[in-house]
């Protein structure tokens, strides 16, 4: 949409980018000020992060985060499946509405509600259940959005070459509805990863849960919460950059 | 019977008011991810990428607990809506950018071939096109907003999921209690899916 940038144009972005870079230089400045201001920075508060004892038990949230984020996306898949292959009316309503209640609630549903009737799962089910509840609803959307975006003249070219129905299903339009979901697989990955930081409600031990109790424990609250923080962004990049790979080689592939 | 009231009206005021912020934020950083300059283009995506991959209650606690440590204190409620706000700026950002790519690149050079300039055909021929698709994923975005409220709820806020909660204490009827709440969510994503769809006609 742009013309190849002339020279007045190329110095104009030259401009910019400084003016740009001062501005945010400002910017981190003044962010690192305030730390130091209230003595955040100070090397003491940061050490115990440099040690293997907080990693093990922080690592230890991780691996219970990447558990309960399995086990709910291999419930969700599976209910979202079962869901898609039946669209009916009660099925239509079960996504409109899951879409549009929050997660919290079917966590506390969970938590204050099953109790009294005598239903009392422990901890990780009180997490994973309205996790799984919630997404199969989101992947209910993503299957037949996956199934439509296959043109029918493959399924009506594989049923003129005489393959029975279940045969075109299987070995026509599923793989190629796969290929086009595989991204928004990932995205809903990523989405499911965030959710487990639930269990800080539902006291699970995931990571955002032991990076509270790390907190408490040795009050170092800020350095805690950006340790935590970034651990989420890290393993959440890792897979976002499998979902690019993945895109890229559909785009590559498809034809 | 004034703790539902309360409720939901924080929960409403939170809803329009982070999706404002959002609004203006998710332009300003999608502006940013669109601009031939590099640098800011970095710094758009690094926007994107770091509130996108981090939870939300991880910023909520976060900002909540942490901000006061290093002396920016504020309400509450004002605290989580700059942590909702922020959050969903980055899928703000992430609609608006692909609704521009959206409109096929033929238009835009079409556009150029005719002479226009890059503000006039981004004024007469893309950002139109772009604003009508644009509708619909702000729509449900606004939707998950409204949903992500909730966990405001947890480092206390009072908003209608923690309303129902405490009230279920008192009350004992859970059923009763959280089928409501859950009533009040659907009715609020109703009403934002009806003015997109009433929006999205006018643009049409």
């Amino acid at each position: 949409m742009f013309d190849a940038p002339g020279p007045r144009f190329r110095r104009r972005v030259f401009w910019v980018s400084v003016v740009s870079a001062v501005v945010l230089a400002g910017l981190v400045a003044l962010g690192l000020r305030q730390f130091a201001a209230n003595g955040q920075l100070d090397p003491v508060r940061w050490r115990p992060y440099l040690t293997w004892p907080v990693w093990r038990y922080l690592l230890n949230g991780l691996w219970s985060t990447v558990v309960a984020a399995c086990a709910t996306g291999v419930l969700a898949m599976a209910g979202g499946l079962l869901l898609a292959l039946r669209p009916n009316r009660f099925t239509r309503a079960y996504a409109e509405v899951m879409r549009t209640v929050p997660v919290l609630l079917l966590v506390y549903v969970m938590l204050f509600v099953l109790p009294s009737f005598g239903v009392n799962l422990p901890l990780f089910w009180k997490l994973v259940v309205p996790l799984a509840l919630s997404h199969a609803a989101s992947y209910v959307v993503i299957f037949r959005a996956g199934v439509e975006s296959v043109d029918p003249g493959q399924r009506e070219a594989g049923l003129s070459l005489g393959m029975p129905d279940g045969v075109v299903t299987r070995f026509v339009v599923l793989p190629q509805a796969v290929r086009h979901m595989t991204p928004l697989l990932v995205t809903q990955a990523v989405s499911l990863l965030k959710d487990t930081s639930l269990g800080y409600v539902v006291s699970y031990t995931e990571l955002l849960f032991n990076g509270r109790v790390l907190a408490n424990y040795n009050g170092l609250l800020i350095q805690t919460f950006i340790v935590v923080a970034f651990v989420y962004l890290v393993v959440n990049l890792a897979l976002s950059r499998l979902s690019h790979r993945l895109e890229a080689r559909r785009a590559r592939t498809a034809r | 019977m004034s703790l539902v009231l309360e409720g939901f009206l924080n929960t409403v005021a939170l809803t329009l008011l982070s999706f404002a912020g959002a609004l203006v934020v998710g332009l300003v950083v999608a502006v940013l991810r669109i601009v031939p300059v590099p640098l800011l283009r970095g710094v758009g995506t690094a926007y994107v990428e770091v509130w996108r991959n981090i939870p939300l209650l991880a910023w909520l606690v976060l900002f909540v607990f942490g901000l006061p440590e290093v002396g920016v204190t504020m309400p509450l409620f004002w605290t989580a809506f700059t942590a909702i706000a922020l959050y969903e700026a980055a899928f703000v950002a992430e609609a608006l950018r692909s609704g521009v790519r959206s409109v096929a690149s033929g238009q835009g050079e079409a556009a150029r071939a005719l002479g226009l300039t890059v503000q006039q055909s981004l004024r007469h021929v893309i950002l139109p096109q772009a604003g009508r698709r644009v509708v619909q994923p702000l729509a449900n975005i606004a939707i998950a907003l409204t949903m992500a409220t909730a966990l405001a709820g947890v480092v206390g806020v009072v908003d209608m999921t923690r309303a129902a909660q405490r009230i279920n204490l008192e009350l004992a009827q859970p059923l009763l209690v959280f089928t409501g709440a859950g009533l009040c969510y659907l009715v609020m994503a109703a009403g934002i899916g009806f003015g997109a769809r009433v929006l999205e006609r006018r643009l049409a």
